[in-house]
C-alpha cells in the first residue's frame, strides 16, 4: 500500500481514440506503454517515477484484462533482466526507475541485454534525479547509454510529445534491435497536461505463446564467440539501424527560421528552458516562434552526424545547451564538424557553467553571453540582486516526520554516544540517512542503498571499537541481505548492524516489500527479516520496538560490547508513520463516530516548568515539537510547545525518561465515549482535586496579598 | 485580462502545497486555459522546503511552458510561512515590477532555530523589509491562524487570498468549484477559502505577528505592602523586581521576598556609589528572582498540581464534554534530587555514605509516570508541593544561598572596576537552569566563565568578553565552544599582560 492511493489515475488509463487525457508526464508515460502494446514492465520504485510503479500496482485489473504482466521488481538489476523477454520474442517490455543510481545497479544485466539485443522493443524509462530536488549523487545516464550502446531519448517537455516518443522507443528499439532509454527528468515527470489518448493496445504475440513455444539462438547469448559478434553488430548493423530510423522519423525537430549565422543545439529535455530564456531575451514569441534556428535533439545518443553537419554549416557560430558533465555532445559534435570540416564556432560549457543544474536564469545569461560574443549584442545590465540573501532565512534540511520510528533509533544511538563516546556509523539509503543531518549529526558515509553494512567492511580488526552501520528494510531486500548480512557472516565480522524495520519502502513513497504486513493479495508479504538474517547465520539477532529508546540502547550496548563474535543484527521495529495514520485514522474516526470507547494520545509541555534549553528538540526534531515566546516574562528563551498535529507516538515521554530531561512534557489521553461508569469516576476525582486545588489557591494569594 | 500567468508555490512537505498546486490548476484548466503545473517534492517532502510552479496561458496556440520559475519571470508568488516567503525573494523569484507577493506570516521554525540552547529565531522585520522592497503587492497576513480558524489548513486561505487579489482572471465561483470538484473537506475549505478572498480584497498593510511583549507590570499589583520598597529602586528595576516579588513569594513565602528584596537594594546602592543609572539593579532584579526560585522537585509538583494548569492542559488538548483527558507526568527524580529537599545535616550524611547511597538509588532513582487527573498521582503531587514551608531547611536551598551569595559578591566588585562588566556577571545566571544533567552542565559552564573574572577584570575589554564566553556557553551542548573559547582566551592573555605592562613601541604608536 503506497502513500497514495491511485484509483483515479487507473480510471484514466482506460481512456481511448477520442478522449483527452489530462495529468502527470509520469502518468502520461504508463498511458503509453498501454497504447504501444507492451507485454510486460518491472521496475524499482524511487523518485521521479515512483508513480508510475504506484498506478501500475494499483491497476491489477486493467492489467490482467490486456494481459500485461506487471512486476514490483526487487531491484534495478532484476527489472533490467527481465528485459530478457524480449531478447528471443516478439514482445514489447519497459522497465523503469531512479536513475543514475538505479542505472547502476540494473548496468550488468543492461549490459548484457544490450549486448545481444532484442527481437521485441525494450524500453527502459529512467528518471533522471538531478538538480533541485534531487537526493543522489549527480551524474549522467547517458554515460551508460554511450557504453553500452543503448539509444537515449531525451524528449521535449510536452505530453503528447513525450506520448509519441514512447511509441517511437518500441520502434525504434526493433528497428534497430537494440534496447532504448528514455530519459525524464524531475520536473518532467511530475509535470502536468494534456494530449489526446488513443485505444490501448492488446499484444498479439503473448507471454503465454513465448511460454508455450520456447525459441532458443545462441547467437543472441552472451558468451564466444557470439560476444566478440555482438560488438560488430552493434557497430556495423544497428548503428546504422538506428539512425536511418531517427532520420525517417524526424526524431530530431527544428525551430525558428531556416537559415541564420547563429544557430542553438539543445537537448530536447532543455528546450523549454531555453524557449523561456529566449522569450526573456526578446528572441521567442512564447508560442514556439523562436529568432535563432534552433536543432531540438530528442535523441542525445547516439547523434546524426549529417543532421548536424548541415544544421552547422554556413553558420558562424552555434551554441550548445548540454545540462551536466562531461559534455558529451558538445564533443561529439565538435569532433563531427572537424571530421566534414566545418569550422563553425562551437560555444557551450565554459559560456555555460561546467557543472550544475542549467536553471531558465543560467541558461539566459550562457545566451546572452553567447549573443554579446558572437551576435554583437550588447551585454544586458546584470539584475539588482535580491533584497534578501539566504543568510536572511533558516535552512530547511530534510527530516524525520512527525512520528516517525526511526527518530527513537538515533535518539538512542545519541544517547549511547554519550556513554561511550563516537562510533564510526555506515549508513545507507533511505529516510534514516537523514540522521546525518540535524539535530542528530550520526554517520560518517554513506555507499548506496543496501549497502550500509557493505560500507563498514573494512573496518574488521581485533582490539577496535565496533562500528555501527544502519540498513532499511528496503535496501535489505533489495541487496543487504547478501552484500551486508551474508558478507559480514563469511567475513567473520564483529561489527554491529541496525535494520530499521518501518514494514514498507519509506522513503520512495511508502511501497510493500517482502517483510511488509500490509500487502495486497497480488504480493506475498509477511516474510520476516530476522528469519532472513538467521537463515544466512547471523546468530547475534535482537529484534526492539524502535519507540522503547531504553531498550533499544541496552540492545545497542550489548551490541557493541558483547564477547560474542560474529555480527551482531539489531532489527528496529515500527511502522511508518505517514502509513500507519493513513491506515488508522479513518478506523479511528469511523469508531468514534459510531460511539465505541478509543483512546488517543497526544503530548504537550508545562511553559513555566521548562526553561528554554531545548535538550529535548536536540534529541528529537519532531516537526511537532516546536518552540514559543515564554510566557514568563522574567525569562529571555523561548520555551519548547507541542503542535496540535501531534499523534502521540510516544517518543517525548520517551527522551525524557531515557535522557533524564526534565519533568516539562505531559501526555494527555483523550477519551472518545467514555462509559458512565468511567464519567462518574473521573468527575469525583475532578472534585476532590478541584476542592484542594482551591484551598491551595486561596492560600498563595493570601501569601501576595 | 488574457496574458499567460506564471506563479510559484513555496511551502513546506506537508503543509499541502500540492493541494493549492491542483486547486489552481484545475480551476485554471477549467476556465479552458492551458495549463501546466509541476514540483519537485523529492526528499523535501519530509519536512524541507517545497517549490511547486504553475504556467497558465489564455485559449489559443498551444504556449511552451518552463518547467521552473526564472527570476524576473514570476507574476505570483505564493507563500505558505514567513521564512518561505524570504526565501523566494532571496531566490531572485520576488521583482518590484511583477510580483504579487502572498504569504502567511506566521513561522514554522526550522530545526536549527529550535534546537538552539537560547533564542535562535531568524529576525521576521528583516524578511518583512525584504518582502515590501521587492513585491510589487504585497498580502501578507498570519493565514494558518486563519484557516485553523475555519477548520481547514493554510492552502484554503491561501487559495482565497490568490482570488481575493483579483491578480487572476478568474471568478470566485471558478476556484469554489475546484474546490468541490477536489471533493476533500470541502466546506471547511470553502468557508476558510472564503475569509482568505475577503482578506485580501480589503488589502489590508502588511502585518506579522507583534513582537514578544516588553515586560509588563500587571495593574493592581499583588503584594501591596511592598510596593513603597519598589517604587524607591531606580526605576529601570522597579518592573522586574515586582515581577520578582512576586514569583518569590508564590514561590516560597515573604521572608525569601524579603531577603530578595534586601540583596536588590544593596547591589543598586553599590551601582548608585559607582555613578550607574539602574542597569545593574535591573539585571540583578530580573535574574537574582530566577535563582532564588530555581528549579526543584517541589515547585515542579506544585505547578504541575494548580487549578490553572489543570485548565490550560483541557484548553491545549481540546479536551471537552465528549471527551475526557487523562493527564500523565514523565518524571524522573534522581538520588540527589531527594537527597537535595533532606534537612541539610540528614542530606549530607547520606550523601557521603556509600553504602547508604547503594542502597537508596535504585529505589528513588528511576522513571516514573505520574497519572496527575486521578487522585493517586495528584495527591502524591501535590504532597510533595506543600513541602514548600520546609524548603529552607534543605540541602539545595542552603547551597544556592552560597552560591547566591558569592555571585552578587562577585558581580558587585566587578562592576567596581568596570560597571558593564558586573552587569554581564548578572546575566550569566541564564546559563544555571532546568534540571539534572542540563543543571549539572549549565552550572559547570557558569563555573569554568568565573573563574576567568580575576583575569577578565584586568582588561579594558572584560565586559565584551565576559558576553562572548556567555554566547559560546550556548552555542552547544558540548562545551565544546566554550572550552575552545577559553583556550583562545588562556592563551592571548600572557600577551595581553606583556603588552600592558611593557611601554609600547612607538612604531605601533604611530602606526595607528
Amino acid at each position: 500500500m503506497a502513500e497514495r492511493s491511485f484509483a483515479r489515475e487507473v480510471e484514466r488509463l482506460r481512456l481511448g481514440q477520442g478522449d483527452v487525457f489530462h495529468g502527470e508526464g509520469i502518468l502520461a508515460v504508463t498511458k503509453a506503454l498501454l497504447q504501444s502494446g507492451v507485454s510486460y514492465v518491472g521496475g524499482y520504485q524511487g523518485s521521479p517515477i515512483s508513480h508510475l510503479m504506484d498506478v501500475f500496482a494499483d491497476a491489477d485489473p486493467l492489467l490482467r484484462e490486456l494481459g500485461i504482466h506487471f512486476e514490483q521488481s526487487a531491484s534495478e538489476a532484476t527489472a533490467a533482466a527481465m528485459l530478457a523477454a524480449s531478447v528471443n520474442y516478439p514482445l514489447r517490455g519497459a522497465v523503469t526507475w531512479k536513475s543514475t543510481v538505479g542505472t547502476n545497479v540494473a548496468s550488468d544485466a543492461l549490459a548484457n541485454v544490450a549486448s545481444g539485443g532484442v527481437k521485441g522493443g525494450a524500453l527502459v524509462i529512467v528518471g533522471e534525479d538531478y538538480g533541485e530536488g534531487s537526493s543522489i549523487m549527480q551524474e549522467r545516464s547517458h554515460a551508460f547509454a554511450m557504453k553500452s550502446q543503448i539509444w537515449l531519448l531525451d524528449p521535449r517537455p510536452n505530453l503528447a510529445h513525450i506520448v509519441d516518443m514512447v511509441e517511437h522507443g518500441f520502434c525504434l528499439s526493433e528497428a534497430s534491435n537494440t534496447p532504448v532509454m528514455l530519459e525524464l527528468r524531475i520536473r518532467a515527470c511530475h509535470m502536468t497536461g494534456r494530449f489526446a489518448a488513443k485505444d490501448n493496445v492488446r499484444p498479439a504475440f503473448t507471454l503465454r505463446d513465448a511460454m508455450n513455444a520456447p525459441v532458443r539462438d545462441t547467437d543472441r547469448i552472451v558468451l564466444p564467440p557470439a560476444n566478440f559478434l555482438h560488438e560488430h553488430e552493434k557497430i556495423e548493423r544497428r548503428w546504422p539501424a538506428a539512425i536511418d530510423y531517427i532520420t525517417a522519423h524526424k526524431l530530431n525537430e527544428r525551430f525558428g527560421p531556416d537559415e541564420g549565422e547563429l544557430g542553438i543545439i539543445v537537448q530536447g529535455g532543455m528546450f523549454n528552458t531555453l524557449a523561456r530564456a529566449m522569450e526573456m531575451a526578446g528572441l521567442g514569441d512564447g508560442i514556439g516562434g523562436l529568432d535563432l534556428p534552433t536543432l531540438v535533439l530528442n535523441v542525445t545518443y547516439p547523434l546524426v552526424p549529417a543532421e548536424i553537419v548541415q544544421f552547422c554549416a554556413g553558420k558562424r557560430a552555434v551554441l550548445i545547451v548540454e545540462e551536466g558533465q562531461p559534455a558529451f555532445m558538445e564533443d561529439a559534435i565538435a569532433a563531427a564538424l572537424r571530421r566534414a570540416d566545418v569550422n563553425t564556432a562551437i560555444v557551450g560549457k565554459g559560456t555555460f557553467p561546467l557543472a550544475g543544474e542549467y536553471t531558465g536564469a543560467v541558461i539566459r545569461a550562457g545566451l546572452e553571453a553567447f549573443l554579446a560574443e558572437h551576435g554583437g549584442r550588447a551585454a544586458p545590465a546584470p539584475p539588482a540582486p535580491p533584497a534578501l540573501s539566504m543568510a536572511h532565512v533558516p535552512a530547511r534540511p530534510a527530516g524525520f516526520c512527525t512520528g516517525c520510528p526511526e527518530r527513537p533509533v538515533f535518539t538512542a544511538m545519541k544517547l549511547l554516544m554519550r556513554e561511550l563516546g563516537p562510533f564510526h556509523v555506515s549508513c545507507d539509503i533511505g529516510c534514516h540517512l537523514f540522521s546525518i543531518l540535524p539535530p542528530f549529526n550520526i554517520g560518517n558515509t554513506t555507499m548506496g542503498y543496501g549497502l550500509g553494512f557493505a560500507g563498514a567492511a573494512a573496518f574488521n580488526v581485533a582490539d577496535a571499537k565496533r562500528t555501527i552501520s544502519v540498513m532499511g528494510d528496503g535496501g535489505f531486500w533489495h541487496n543487504g541481505l547478501t552484500s551486508g548480512v551474508g558478507n559480514a557472516v563469511f567475513n567473520k565480522s564483529d561489527n554491529v548492524l541496525v535494520i530499521v524495520d518501518n514494514g514498507y519502502s519509506a522513503a520512495t513513497g511508502g511501497q510493500d516489500i517482502l517483510s511488509s504486513k500490509n500487502a495486497p493479495a497480488t504480493r506475498s508479504g509477511h516474510h520476516r527479516i530476522e528469519d532472513a538474517v538467521r537463515g544466512v547465520g547471523v546468530e547475534w539477532v535482537r529484534t526492539v520496538e524502535t519507540y522503547r529508546i531504553k531498550q533499544f540502547k541496552a540492545a545497542l550496548k550489548e551490541a557493541l560490547t558483547t564477547r560474542e563474535s560474529g555480527p551482531k543484527v539489531i532489527i528496529a521495529v515500527g511502522e511508518c508513520m505517514l502509513n500507519r495514520q493513513r491506515r488508522e485514522k479513518p478506523l479511528f474516526a469511523a469508531a468514534v463516530k459510531q460511539g465505541e470507547r478509543r483512546v488517543r494520545a497526544r503530548f504537550g509541555v508545562d511553559p513555566d516548568v521548562c526553561t528554554g534549553d531545548h535538550s529535548c528538540i536536540r534529541l528529537s526534531g519532531c516537526p511537532t515539537l516546536t518552540v514559543a515566546p515564554n510566557p514568563d516574562p522574567l525569562r529571555e528563551d523561548p520555551v519548547a510547545a507541542v503542535a496540535q498535529d501531534c499523534v502521540g507516538c510516544g517518543v517525548c515521554g520517551e527522551i525524557a525518561h531515557a535522557a533524564i530531561l526534565c519533568p516539562s512534557f505531559y501526555r494527555a489521553d483523550l477519551i472518545h465515549n467514555a462509559g458512565p461508569w468511567e464519567r462518574r469516576w473521573a468527575k469525583v476525582q475532578t472534585q476532590v482535586t478541584g476542592t484542594l486545588q482551591r484551598w491551595s489557591d486561596k492560600r498563595r494569594l493570601a501569601r501576595l496579598a | 485580462m488574457t496574458r499567460p500567468l506564471r506563479l510559484s508555490i513555496h511551502a513546506l512537505g506537508g503543509q499541502g502545497g500540492g493541494v493549492l498546486a491542483d486547486w489552481i490548476a484545475d480551476t485554471a484548466e477549467h476556465a479552458g486555459w492551458w495549463t501546466q503545473a509541476t514540483s519537485v517534492p523529492g526528499v523535501a517532502q519530509r519536512t524541507g522546503a517545497t517549490v511547486y510552479y504553475i504556467e497558465i496561458a489564455p485559449p489559443g496556440p498551444e504556449p511552451i511552458f518552463a518547467l521552473m520559475p526564472s527570476p524576473g519571470d514570476v507574476d505570483v508568488v505564493l507563500a505558505s510561512e514567513l521564512m518561505e516567503a524570504g526565501r523566494a525573494v532571496a531566490r531572485g523569484l520576488v521583482t518590484p515590477g511583477r510580483t504579487t507577493l502572498i504569504a502567511s506570516s506566521h513561522r514554522i521554525f526550522a530545526i536549527g532555530e529550535k534546537s538552539a540552547m537560547g533564542d535562535g529565531a531568524f529576525s521576521a522585520s528583516a524578511v518583512l523589509e525584504g518582502c515590501i522592497a521587492s513585491a510589487k503587492r504585497l498580502v501578507l497576513a498570519d493565514l494558518d491562524a486563519l484557516a485553523a480558524a475555519h477548520g481547514s489548513i493554510i492552502s484554503a486561505t491561501l487559495l482565497g487570498a490568490l482570488a481575493g487579489s483579483g491578480v487572476m482572471p478568474f471568478a470566485r465561483q471558478d476556484y469554489e468549484a475546484a474546490i468541490a470538484r477536489a471533493g476533500v473537506g470541502v466546506k471547511t475549505s470553502l468557508a476558510a477559502f472564503g475569509a482568505g478572498f475577503d482578506l485580501a480584497a480589503a488589502s489590508p498593510p502588511p502585518a506579522i505577528a507583534a513582537p514578544r511583549r516588553a515586560v509588563a507590570v500587571p495593574e493592581g499589583a499583588a503584594l501591596p505592602a511592598l510596593a513603597e520598597r519598589i517604587a524607591s529602586l531606580p526605576e529601570a528595576a522597579q518592573a522586574f523586581a515586582r515581577l520578582g516579588a512576586e514569583r518569590l513569594t508564590d514561590y516560597q513565602d515573604k521572608a525569601h521576598t524579603a531577603r530578595y528584596l534586601e540583596r536588590v537594594e544593596a547591589v543598586a546602592q553599590a551601582e548608585r556609589a559607582l555613578g550607574g543609572e539602574g542597569a545593574l539593579a535591573a539585571a540583578t532584579a530580573r535574574h537574582l528572582a530566577l535563582w532564588m526560585s530555581y528549579e526543584d522537585v517541589i515547585r515542579v509538583a506544585d505547578l504541575k498540581t494548580r487549578a490553572s494548569r489543570t485548565a490550560r492542559v483541557a484548553g491545549e488538548v481540546r479536551a471537552g464534554q465528549d471527551v475526557l483527558a487523562r493527564t500523565t507526568e514523565f518524571m524522573h527524580p534522581r538520588f540527589e534530587e531527594v537527597i537535595d529537599m533532606l534537612p541539610a545535616g540528614l542530606a549530607q550524611r547520606l550523601q557521603n555514605s556509600a553504602r547508604l547511597r547503594r542502597w537508596l538509588t535504585p529505589l528513588i532513582d528511576r522513571d516514573r509516570q505520574v497519572t496527575t487527573s486521578s487522585l493517586s498521582g495528584f495527591l502524591l503531587l501535590w504532597g510533595i508541593a506543600r513541602l514548600r514551608r520546609w524548603r529552607p531547611l534543605s540541602l539545595r536551598f542552603k547551597v544556592e544561598e552560597a552560591r547566591i551569595e558569592a555571585w552578587l559578591a562577585s558581580a558587585v566588585s566587578a562592576a567596581r572596576g568596570d560597571l558593564a562588566l558586573g552587569i554581564e556577571v548578572i546575566r550569566l545566571q541564564r546559563l544555571v537552569r532546568g534540571y539534572s544533567d542540563t543543571h549539572a552542565r549549565g552550572l559547570a559552564n557558569f563555573a569554568a566563565i568565573m573563574r576567568e573574572l580575576p583575569a577578565l577584570a584586568q582588561r579594558g575589554d572584560g565586559a565584551e568578553r565576559l558576553a562572548a564566553l556567555h554566547r559560546a556557553a550556548l552555542a552547544d551542548d558540548e562545551s565544546r565552544a566554550l572550552t575552545a573559547a577559553l583556550a583562545a582566551l588562556a592563551e592571548e592573555a600572557p600577551a595581553v599582560a606583556a603588552a600592558s605592562a611593557e611601554p609600547r613601541p612607538a612604531a605601533l604608536a604611530a602606526a595607528e
